[in-house]
């Protein structure tokens, strides 16, 4: 089992939910990060001054699948996440070593 | 002058009376809009005891000092405490030749008074202590702002002269932005406004309050503008509504293309201030423009906005976070200098005498103001602390929060 962590832009996120969705991935959990580094934000101008933020929005999608569907799904979401640009985002993808689903107590692969 | 058209002409007063009542709404919201949400209910109680202090500042003094009647001379006359009404119909119909009664004079021009310092408020917004603003505010509605004025709506020594005003673009908004002026040097910009990696954007909080302040003024300056007619005169009420839109608009279409020649955004601050600029502008000459000079002092007015919030913004580093020295000081001089240059009183003559009443109300207005926030800085301090400023003036100052949620 693996834990595939996607960090994609936020501009980006219906084209790689359906993507996903045409190869049967139908459940993530998606939270919103914050970039914070060297690249700035964009920049936009209130009033006549620099309006920089500090820092980059994305969106990071977590999705837990067995072990033969992770190439499938990775190669699905750099391509439907791609614009060629500096900040596209990246894929990280962990072991998981135990899962519970709650409702019905089934343990690791069928709780998948 | 018949009772019937004494009770029109009263009536329209009255009407126009309410109208520059919400225009202090429409400040509240406006500047309410251009802060951040952490500095929202300290805003509102600025501006809700500013009105508090308006009207009872010009009961006690402000109303006697500004219409002095036969008590004054050229800079200065006093016609006692308080409001005393004439006997009979010398209160009535007699007042002011069948155009308003007293007390309709008085509520009248007492919704004026604080107008002036609600212009304070918000370019002094998100930094001053409160009790040291509202010291303030008494003291410039209670004196400053009736004794400048009595120079020439009180038919002091500027009256003389000839200086026009129709109705406040140098006595109510210009004094105000001098007023402002003075306090923002003394006061000195938001923590995070100029930094070491130069001049950061502060933005406000909400843009839907803010449009809904400007849509408000706009609504309030018929009233304004159209009370000041001073009657119901059917040709000089329409003609001012019509000068008033106008300037407006084009106040609006000036600072639109400015601020995309500038910024290269449709920046809806500037719009907005645009707006009130064009107001502002059209103010001093409002009766006396036709309709094509209201568009062109409007326009110009719209120019002038982008340029100039910049000027202080960058060249003079003053924090003004709601642009009111740029609309109501810059664009009440442009408004005042107009006369001269435009409509039925237009000439050089007329420019020259419009300038003195700038320069005058000008040095007046802003030394006093300085002197005075200097004055209170010594004796009670006048900004927050950093820590105050941090965690912003409505948990630091009111234990309360504008948005719960």
């Amino acid at each position: 089992m693996k834990k595939i962590e996607a960090i994609i832009r936020t501009t980006k996120f219906e084209a790689v939910r359906d993507a996903l969705a045409r190869i049967g991935v139908n459940f993530f959990s998606l939270k919103d990060v914050k970039g914070y580094g060297l690249q700035k934000g964009e920049v936009h101008t209130y009033r006549g001054a620099d309006l920089g933020a500090d820092y980059i929005p994305r969106l990071q999608m977590d999705i837990v699948t067995s072990d033969e569907k992770v190439e499938e799904i990775m190669t699905t979401i750099e391509q439907a996440g791609r614009t060629g640009n500096v900040g596209d985002g990246k894929i990280f993808v962990y072991d998981i070593e135990r899962v519970v689903r709650i409702r019905t107590g089934e343990r690791d692969k069928d709780a998948v | 002058m018949n009772e019937a058209l004494f009770t029109a002409n009263n009536l329209w007063i009255l009407v126009a009376t309410i109208l520059v009542f919400i225009m202090h709404l429409g400040f509240a919201s406006l500047e309410s809009g251009f802060v951040r949400r952490k500095n929202t209910v300290n805003i509102l109680f600025k501006n809700s005891m500013i009105i508090a202090i308006g009207l009872l500042t010009y009961f006690i003094c402000g109303f006697n000092l500004m219409y002095p009647g036969e008590t004054a001379t050229g800079f200065f006359g006093f016609a006692g405490f308080g409001l005393s009404l004439p006997d009979g119909d010398a209160g009535g119909i007699a007042y002011a030749d069948g155009a308003y009664a007293y007390y309709t004079d008085f509520i009248f021009q007492a919704m004026f008074a604080a107008t002036g310092a609600t212009i304070v408020s918000g370019a002094v917004a998100e930094r001053i202590k409160l009790n040291s603003f509202l010291v303030f505010t008494i003291i410039f509605v209670a004196l400053i702002y009736p004794i400048a004025g009595m120079w020439k709506w009180g038919g002091g020594w500027l009256d003389a002269r000839g200086f026009y005003d129709f109705a406040g673009s140098t006595l109510v908004h210009s004094v105000g932005g001098w007023g402002a002026l003075a306090c923002i040097m003394v006061l000195g910009p938001r923590k995070g406004k100029y930094t070491s990696k130069g001049i950061q954007a502060i933005p406000g909080h909400s843009m839907p309050l803010a449009t809904l302040g400007v849509f408000l003024l706009w609504f309030g300056w018929f009233g304004f503008n159209g009370g000041s007619v001073l009657s119901a005169d059917p040709m000089g009420v329409s003609l001012v509504f019509v000068t008033t839109s106008l300037a407006a608009a084009g106040g609006a279409v000036g600072a639109f293309f400015t601020s995309y020649a500038m910024f290269k955004s449709h920046d809806l601050s500037m719009v907005l201030n645009g707006i009130l600029g064009g107001l502002v502008g059209i103010t001093a000459g409002a009766d006396l423009m036709s309709p094509m000079a209201s568009i062109i002092i409007g326009l110009i007015a719209g120019i002038i906005i982008p340029l100039s919030v910049v000027f202080f913004d960058r060249t003079l580093k003053l924090d003004d976070p709601v642009g009111a020295t740029s609309v109501h000081l810059v664009c009440g001089i442009w408004g005042t200098l107009a006369v001269g240059i435009f409509g039925s009183m237009a000439g050089g003559g007329q420019f020259i005498t419009q300038l003195i009443g700038v320069l005058a109300y000008g040095v007046f207005t802003f030394v006093l103001s300085y002197l005075l926030i200097t004055v209170i800085k010594a004796a009670m301090g006048v900004r927050v602390t950093e820590e105050e400023e941090i965690k912003g003036l409505d948990l630091a100052e009111h234990d309360m929060e504008a948005y719960t949620m």
